[in-house]
């Protein structure tokens, strides 16, 4: 299915850029909103669940930049996979008059919010600067913060499998958005973004279906590199990575059995 | 010039028309549990065998609904075919509903990179283009507007502009050229005229045999979805024009 991607590479950056520029070209602020949405709704999110499940959780180590990382993970996710989602619906009038190969348009939705998430990152970068050097609450920077782009890059793939998945149910049944809505809802609460999973008094079936989410594999993963300072728990890894391997196996199948189909629904 | 350039084997579509269209989870559930997912088959297109050469200029004639539109959306690959196959040789402009890959919020000049990218060419190439395609569809003072703010008639220029600034092999051209204003139309037909001079493959759907017999050397008719004549264009137009004459009774 990807073979013709290097013929139409060209488009592909074309659809990128133009992603990004688009978003934030009306906009006084412009590029800023990239910083200034995941710190404006962490700070409300510290306000509103810091008391309950920050302060009396030590092994949090630092709540706000516990909470950042979760959120900028969970926001690039549901972002990315409800852009390319609406990708191949918005492009209608282009996949019915001239031929591109379809896979570009989700494709080229991840890779545009992918690259405003890497953006957003300074944020965190900002967070972690201002908590070792202004406060007694330091985050552990140690050498592996360099592993960060592991668990990153397992969410990447992640994203594009499902996109590719919903991208094709979205142009048989319109009605796939708001279900998808309501399900990018449960999960910011299914994934330990403002708790901590540990912490929670519940029973051990209930913490069980919580680690099962890969989110918080993946989120985990990602807080032990930059915020803990220390090696990731290898199972986190394995099941991140196999769960995104068989997304994208099941996301490329199910587009590629599905997409000669989509002309006749546009 | 004996190299073909399309080559059509036996070419099928079918449609699965539904009673009502349905596009929703919602209702594709209570039809399925109810057992009401009917389709009836509907074949737009029949066996259609032909090859066009590099070079020759084929009219497609059909009344309404005869198949000429999924033909061609057949031909640019827009459409896979039910069965059969279909062969194309050299790069494709198609110039029908002109702009329509157009992004609306995005600038005349952003849109020129993006419509060629589109095509399969790359940022550098189209760059060379450049003053070529802005000259022809004389929107200089509007290039860094929005595309939204555009006249249909100026973003049709610029689709016609930059559609054949890129040195197509194969043009598909759709009824009458109509494209803007008098002034602009002249322009456009004398460029498509050096494209012909060039040897381009063009397919040509009009029902005008007029115009037929003016710039193609061959031509076909179709109805429902098979080919009933081919041949030259004055034979083909002549049975065509019977054809009409004959449903006038």
């Amino acid at each position: 299915m990807f073979k013709d991607l290097y013929k139409y590479r060209y488009l592909l950056r074309e659809i990128v850029v133009k992603n990004i520029k688009i978003q934030y070209r009306n906009s006084v602020l412009g590029i800023f909103w990239t910083f200034l949405q995941p710190l404006l709704t962490t700070i409300v999110l510290v306000l509103v669940f810091g008391g309950m499940f920050g302060s009396r959780d030590a092994q949090l180590l630092n709540y706000p930049t516990y909470l950042l990382c979760g959120r900028l993970l969970y926001e690039f996710y549901t972002q990315s996979t409800k852009r390319a989602m609406r990708s191949i619906t918005l492009s209608a009038s282009v996949i019915k008059k001239v031929y591109v190969p379809k896979y570009i348009y989700p494709l080229a939705n991840v890779i545009s919010n992918f690259i405003t998430f890497l953006i957003s990152l300074l944020v965190l970068v900002g967070f972690i600067v201002y908590f070792n050097l202004f406060t007694d609450k330091p985050t552990n920077v140690t050498p592996y913060i360099l592993l960060a782009w592991v668990p990153l890059v397992i969410l990447f793939i992640t994203c594009l499998g499902i996109g590719l998945i919903l991208s094709t149910m979205s142009v048989f049944f319109k009605d796939i958005e708001y279900l998808y809505d309501v399900f990018c809802m449960l999960l910011f609460y299914f994934t330990p973004i403002f708790y901590n999973v540990k912490s929670l008094k519940v029973s051990p079936m209930v913490m069980k279906a919580l680690m099962a989410n890969p989110m918080y594999s993946l989120v985990s993963m990602f807080r032990s590199c930059v915020l803990f300072g220390e090696m990731w728990n290898w199972n986190w890894f394995w099941y991140s990575l196999g769960f995104s391997i068989v997304m994208l196996l099941m996301g490329t199948l199910i587009f590629y059995k599905k997409q000669d189909k989509f002309i006749l629904h546009l | 010039m004996s190299e073909p350039a399309i080559v059509l084997d036996n070419v099928s579509m079918m449609f699965n028309l539904n009673k009502e269209k349905i596009d929703n989870l919602k209702e594709y559930i209570i039809k399925f549990f109810k057992g009401q997912l009917n389709f009836s088959e509907f074949w737009a297109l029949r066996d259609i065998s032909f090859t066009v050469e590099k070079g020759e200029r084929l009219g497609i004639l059909g009344f309404n609904g005869a198949g000429k539109s999924t033909l061609l959306k057949v031909i640019a690959g827009v459409m896979k075919p039910t069965t059969g196959t279909v062969k194309r040789e050299g790069v494709l402009a198609p110039l029908l509903e002109l702009g329509a890959g157009f992004d609306m919020n995005y600038s005349g000049r952003e849109n020129i990179f993006l419509y060629g990218a589109t095509m399969g060419y790359s940022r550098k190439y189209i760059q060379s283009k450049y003053d070529e395609i802005l000259s022809f569809c004389e929107l200089e003072n509007f290039i860094e507007a929005p595309v939204k703010n555009y006249s249909s008639g100026m973003r049709a220029r610029l689709g016609f502009a930059i559609a054949t600034a890129v040195d197509p092999e194969i043009l598909i051209v759709d009824e009458v050229l109509s494209v803007g204003d008098a002034k602009f139309r002249i322009k456009s037909e004398a460029k498509i005229q050096s494209m012909f001079d060039k040897g381009v493959t063009v397919l040509f759907v009009s029902h005008n045999t007029d115009q037929v017999r003016r710039l193609c050397n061959n031509a076909i008719i179709l109805d429902h979805g098979r080919i009933i004549a081919s041949g030259t264009a004055d034979e083909v137009c002549e049975i065509y024009e019977e054809m009409i004459h004959n449903s006038k009774k």
